[in-house]
């Protein structure tokens, strides 16, 4: 089963090294990961992806919490939360394919960010499925490029992950 | 306001370590640590020039364990700060507190591959429980503190402080503050109070229950409520390599150690226990043999100061996170007089039956290992403090050699470090002059850090080394013989040296023995004298470690041996 943690940790020199290099030598897999500062000053915050049963992620929360530098680690996929993620792709479009290319990302709510002469850079937003499927449509045009920036993650409602 | 002291960082560094009480440091200079060094110069510390940084750790590491606070390391940057992976490495797997100060190049050097550069706190990531990169003086007071801080709480383990050169000689303000908050940082020590009560119902219920106790009795100084509660409630105990000393070798309800090497008794008590008390252990893999077969009739209670310990090997009915001691003491208060006698009864039946081994019949008067180590423990104190390598010497100690007193048995027990047993003897030394220590040794760890008896011989280190020298590396050879159809692929050691010629001209005295009634001699001998001796017993080529519990088989289905072709 996926999970999503987010990981709360002083940002301090080297503390993406300490968390990632904890995966891979426990020998859990991070299947992405996306990092950012948070309202606190100095604060940031890991949203990673890791894929394993109950008793995996619960070594994985107990060891990532004896890094001195990591304040919080919460399991998202336990409760409703809103999780996305942005694409970006660099697909071949010439004259001719524009206006299809153009509706799907439509439908999508994308946003075309870039035109050259025989490619398009498309911008879209959304959870896993989502952006699988627009994908799948646009690789009939030929997708030259893409990129992803990691999901992130909220809790729904006022709740928050507390950040100390 | 107190006014702030403007000092060099080399300076504040000294200071730090006197404010923590620190005496004495174990290092090797170089050139990133010259101006450490020069500070040093005139300090009032004892500093213990090793032939070797990876001796340095290992003193460090043994000086630790023996005293209780933290061991303090310098070396240089680079091969200086590489040369101590292994030694912290092995203080982090067992849990020992160190503080280690490496010197790196100069900050605007940092990141080009410039002389003597390693990126040590990179290297040293997944082996410390923290470690520094310094890249100002403003923050260096508050990393050395830090760095005390974290080594010495929660689960103790190793601290390295990286500090480049130019930052030695920097000046600022220091104020040192001892008390350091971390954001991050909160180690539990008062046990969930539900959970020892749930403990305490299950101890209550249980017909056939057992301490197993581990490193974190003696890291806590659990060892007299350990007994206090063992006696009260009438619960044998067993223990970890790690763990032994936390109860007396010799006491009534001791079943000794478990596992591969275990007592048959220890094995068949977790085995058939209904109740395991685990006490500040990690059931590793040597004590638990194949996981699924390891103690499936006994409801588990778990306590330890690390919450990832615990549900990590094995399932747990009654997980208590917190420091052993404090909830050992819960716990007894809260315990009423237990009666075991007809559960004791049983394990006194295995206990007869099960002698630990010594050896094969026919070999006896030649030189048994075996026999050696029991003279050895037969003429010492309770004070005598045994350090030991890593292989077959190292498990007939921890069966034959009755270590009745928390810290005084020092050994390598997660990494396993062949090299670790004589530096660590002299860093045992250091830490309680008074007391006897006896450096029990092979011919092939021995060889790991032979140079070392330069150390013993400058600073006339008071110690027996007892080198059991069996021209193999007898562990693997054993497991040659046992599993691989005695092909001795490379563990034979029989061209020497000659240890007594190699003591000798390292400026030690040496002896020898190589009969059991020359061993008794000469062990007398060695202890009337002062400064360092070694004695070579020359023992039984291939003598072999019984009991033993081939690997992923249950630790019930023991080789007894003793009586083998």
């Amino acid at each position: 089963m996926k999970h999503v943690l987010a990981i709360i940790v002083e940002n301090k020199p080297g503390v993406l090294t300490r968390v990632s290099g904890l995966f891979s030598r426990r020998g859990f897999n991070i299947e992405n990961i996306a990092v950012g500062e948070t309202v606190t000053p100095g604060i940031s915050r890991m949203t990673v992806t890791v894929e394993g049963n109950e008793r995996t992620i619960e070594q994985v929360v107990k060891q990532l919490h004896k890094l001195i530098n990591v304040i919080k680690v919460s399991n998202l996929a336990s409760e409703p939360t809103v999780m996305r993620e942005l694409m970006l792709i660099k697909v071949r479009a010439e004259t001719g394919s524009r206006s299809d290319i153009q509706q799907i990302v439509e439908t999508f709510r994308g946003k075309v960010v870039d035109v050259s002469p025989d490619s398009m850079i498309i911008e879209v937003t959304g959870n896993d499925e989502k952006l699988e499927a627009i994908k799948l449509l646009l690789q009939h045009f030929g997708i030259k490029e893409i990129v992803r920036t990691g999901k992130v993650a909220l809790l729904r409602g006022s709740k928050v992950t507390r950040e100390s | 306001m107190k006014r702030k002291r403007i000092i060099k960082g080399s300076q504040m560094i000294l200071s730090a370590l006197e404010k923590e009480g620190v005496e004495v440091i174990f290092g090797f200079p170089g050139g990133a640590v010259l101006p450490l060094y020069d500070q040093l110069y005139d300090a009032p510390f004892n500093h213990i020039l090793t032939r070797h940084e990876q001796a340095a750790v290992h003193a460090a590491d043994s000086y630790a364990r023996v005293t209780g606070k933290p061991g303090v390391v310098f070396a240089t940057s680079g091969p200086g700060a590489t040369n101590l992976v292994t030694g912290i490495t092995n203080a982090y797997m067992d849990s020992v507190p160190l503080v280690l100060i490496t010197g790196q190049v100069v900050r605007s050097l940092i990141g080009t591959d410039a002389f003597q550069e390693a990126d040590i706190t990179g290297i040293t990531m997944p082996i410390t429980k923290h470690n520094y990169l310094v890249k100002s003086i403003e923050e260096l007071p508050t990393v050395m503190s830090e760095a005390f801080y974290i080594a010495s709480t929660g689960r103790k383990g190793p601290v390295l402080i990286d500090v480049p050169k130019d930052i030695f000689d920097l000046e600022g303000p220091f104020q040192y503050e001892q008390k350091c908050h971390i954001h991050g940082y909160n180690p539990t020590y008062k046990g969930h109070i539900g959970q020892i009560n749930r403990a305490v119902k299950a101890i209550r219920d249980a017909k056939k229950p057992v301490i197993f106790g581990g490193g974190g009795l003696i890291r806590s100084g659990a060892s007299s409520v350990l007994g206090e509660l063992a006696e009260k409630a009438r619960i044998p105990v067993i223990l970890s390599l790690m763990g032994l000393g936390a109860y007396p070798g010799d006491g009534e309800l001791f079943l000794g150690m478990p596992g591969m090497h275990g007592c048959v008794t220890a094995n068949y008590a977790l085995t058939e226990a209904d109740l395991i008390i685990g006490a500040g252990v990690r059931f590793d893999d040597r004590v638990t043999g194949k996981l699924d077969t390891f103690a499936r009739q006994a409801k588990i209670i778990h306590i330890d100061i690390d919450p990832a310990e615990i549900g990590k090997n094995v399932m747990i009915d009654v997980p208590i996170v917190g420091d052993v001691r404090l909830i050992l003491e819960e716990l007894m208060q809260r315990l009423k007089p237990g009666n075991t006698a007809k559960w004791l009864k049983q394990i006194k039946t295995w206990q007869d039956q099960y002698p630990m081994p010594m050896g094969r019949e026919d070999k006896v008067g030649k030189l048994r290992p075996q026999y050696v180590i029991r003279e050895l423990s037969r003429l010492s104190d309770e004070n005598t403090i045994v350090v030991t390598d890593v292989g077959q010497h190292q498990m007939w100690t921890a069966q034959h050699f009755v270590i009745r007193k928390p810290n005084t048995f020092i050994t390598s027990g997660g990494l396993g470090t062949m090299g670790f047993g004589f530096p660590a003897a002299i860093g045992a030394k250091f830490a309680a002059p008074d007391s006897r220590v006896i450096c029990i040794t092979g011919d092939g760890g021995f060889q790991m850090n032979i140079q070392e008896l330069a150390t013993v011989v400058k600073n006339q280190v008071d110690l027996t080394i007892a080198l059991i020298n069996n021209s193999y590396l007898g562990m693997v050879r054993q497991w040659q013989e046992m599993f691989y159809d005695r092909r001795y692929s490379h563990t034979g050691l029989q061209d020497g040296p000659d240890f007594v010629n190699v003591a000798e001209a390292f400026g030690a005295r040496a002896l020898r023995a190589s009969t059991e009634d020359e061993a008794t001699e000469v062990i007398k001998q060695a202890f009337a004298m002062k400064g360092p001796v070694l004695i070579d017993f020359v023992v039984e080529k291939e003598e072999n470690v019984y009991p033993m519990v081939a690997p992923n088989r249950a630790i019930n289905d023991i080789i007894i041996g003793g009586d083998e072709q």
